[in-house]
């Protein structure tokens, strides 16, 4: 059995660092509540870019056209949001996953964007091709560096380098639930069929300039507001899971302490039990 | 016919909704030209270029600095995507002075590596953030 000292060391450790995860669930709640006003207010201006891009894509059909067909590479570029911090469960290794575990993706084919050290430091770690990373960005995202990175997705698109872009990041679809996603940038996905144009308003809707130039400006935009969105959500889903994380720290330290403590008091017990047997059998011997 | 002459105006960016109220009329730059908006226009989805945003409310007019997005116009509702956009007080003048200057300065010392078009973009926006403070 431990001694009295060294349970009541290790129950002082654990409280110490119990008060740790508590003040960084505050934190986290706290930056959780900013960042969620933050994703919703960017829903907005991202579903109205949805509907214009797919009414857009909906009159024009299958077209030729250099943003909807896969480039010739075969490589694969793929945006991968993660954190600059640990210490947020399963967050930052389940986005990493999405890459690494993806059965049809080879190694060779991935060219890594990664936002967030820890995705950096994971895909090196697994030897994977990472091309560019910015830390920065995902401490609070801008809507500038969203653009600037479209940019040069797209650049690295048209010069023919990378063939479909991909983008990994948590989606955020409640205080507890957040969904490691992964999702197609380029080439824009469209399944749909061209539609039937009876009698609905938005049928006889007029595009200036004509609409293969109106994807060729609105698409690059679509694409930046989609990694904006994903940004947004993504800083949202880290503060939640750092919350969790830290929510689960806490009650687990309880939990010990609470052990802890009544391992602490037996012992205490059990030693003023044996030094009365001792100095009984000690008067014993005596008399 | 005096009943309805306004029309529902929503100017939203990504970080927020910039406006949104009912106007009587509205301007700015598209790719094709100047554009002015009066209640039960034509649906047309058009792209933005950098210029002045004029609102005219029923009692007011409000100018804004639009530089760039999209819009689309249905007959009773305008919807401005703006990525970016800017109400008079929150230019900076100095800046955009230098921005002006700057950009002026490599459109006229044109070396091959210049992009003009970047240039001329970037001149327009300076343009637009001083015609607007004015």
């Amino acid at each position: 059995m431990a001694s009295m000292r060294d349970i009541k060391r290790r129950r002082s450790s654990i409280q110490g660092t119990q008060q740790i995860t508590k003040a960084m669930k505050l934190v986290s709640t706290v930056k959780l509540q900013r960042a969620r006003a933050n994703a919703e207010r960017s829903r907005e201006y991202f579903s109205c870019m949805y509907d214009t891009v797919t009414s857009i894509l909906k009159r024009v059909g299958h077209v030729e056209h250099r943003y909807l067909t896969p480039g010739t590479s075969g490589k694969k570029a793929v945006v991968v949001i993660t954190s600059n911090r640990g210490l947020a469960g399963g967050y930052n290794s389940n986005v990493v996953k999405l890459v690494t575990r993806n059965p049809q993706w080879k190694r060779e084919d991935i060219v890594a964007y990664t936002l967030g050290n820890k995705g950096r430091e994971a895909l090196s770690r697994y030897g994977y091709e990472v091309r560019a990373c910015n830390n920065d960005i995902v401490e609070s995202p801008v809507y500038a560096d969203a653009m600037k990175l479209s940019e040069e997705l797209l650049r690295a698109f048209s010069a023919g380098e990378v063939g479909e872009i991909y983008l990994a990041y948590t989606a955020f679809k409640n205080t507890v639930s957040h969904v490691p996603t992964l999702l197609k940038l380029l080439p824009v996905e469209y399944a749909g069929e061209p539609e039937e144009r009876d009698g609905k308003a938005e049928a006889i809707m007029t595009f200036e300039p004509e609409d293969v130039e109106a994807l060729d400006l609105i698409l690059p935009k679509y694409m930046t507001s989609l990694i904006y969105g994903a940004l947004m959500e993504s800083v949202a889903s880290e503060n939640g899971a750092r919350m969790q994380a830290m929510d689960n720290a806490t009650s687990n330290a309880e939990e010990m302490i609470t052990d802890l403590a009544l391992k602490y008091n037996r012992a205490r017990q059990g030693s003023i039990t044996q030094e009365l047997t001792e100095i009984i059998a000690g008067a014993e011997a005596l008399g | 016919m005096a009943e309805k002459n306004t029309f529902l105006l929503r100017i939203i960016t990504p970080d927020r909704i910039f406006y949104e109220n009912q106007v009587e009329m509205v301007e700015f730059n598209t790719t094709e030209g100047e554009i002015g908006i009066l209640a039960g226009h034509v649906p047309l989805t058009v792209i933005v270029k950098p210029g002045i945003l004029c609102i005219s409310e029923p009692e007011e007019e409000k100018l804004a600095a639009l530089h760039s997005g999209f819009a689309e116009i249905l007959q009773d509702r305008v919807t401005i995507l703006a990525e970016v956009i800017e109400w008079p007080d929150e230019i900076d003048q100095e800046r955009a002075s230098a921005a002006k200057a700057r950009a002026e300065e490599r459109l006229r010392s044109k070396t091959p590596e210049t992009d003009i078009a970047r240039a001329e973009t970037a001149l327009q926006r300076a343009m637009a953030r001083i015609e607007v403070l004015k």
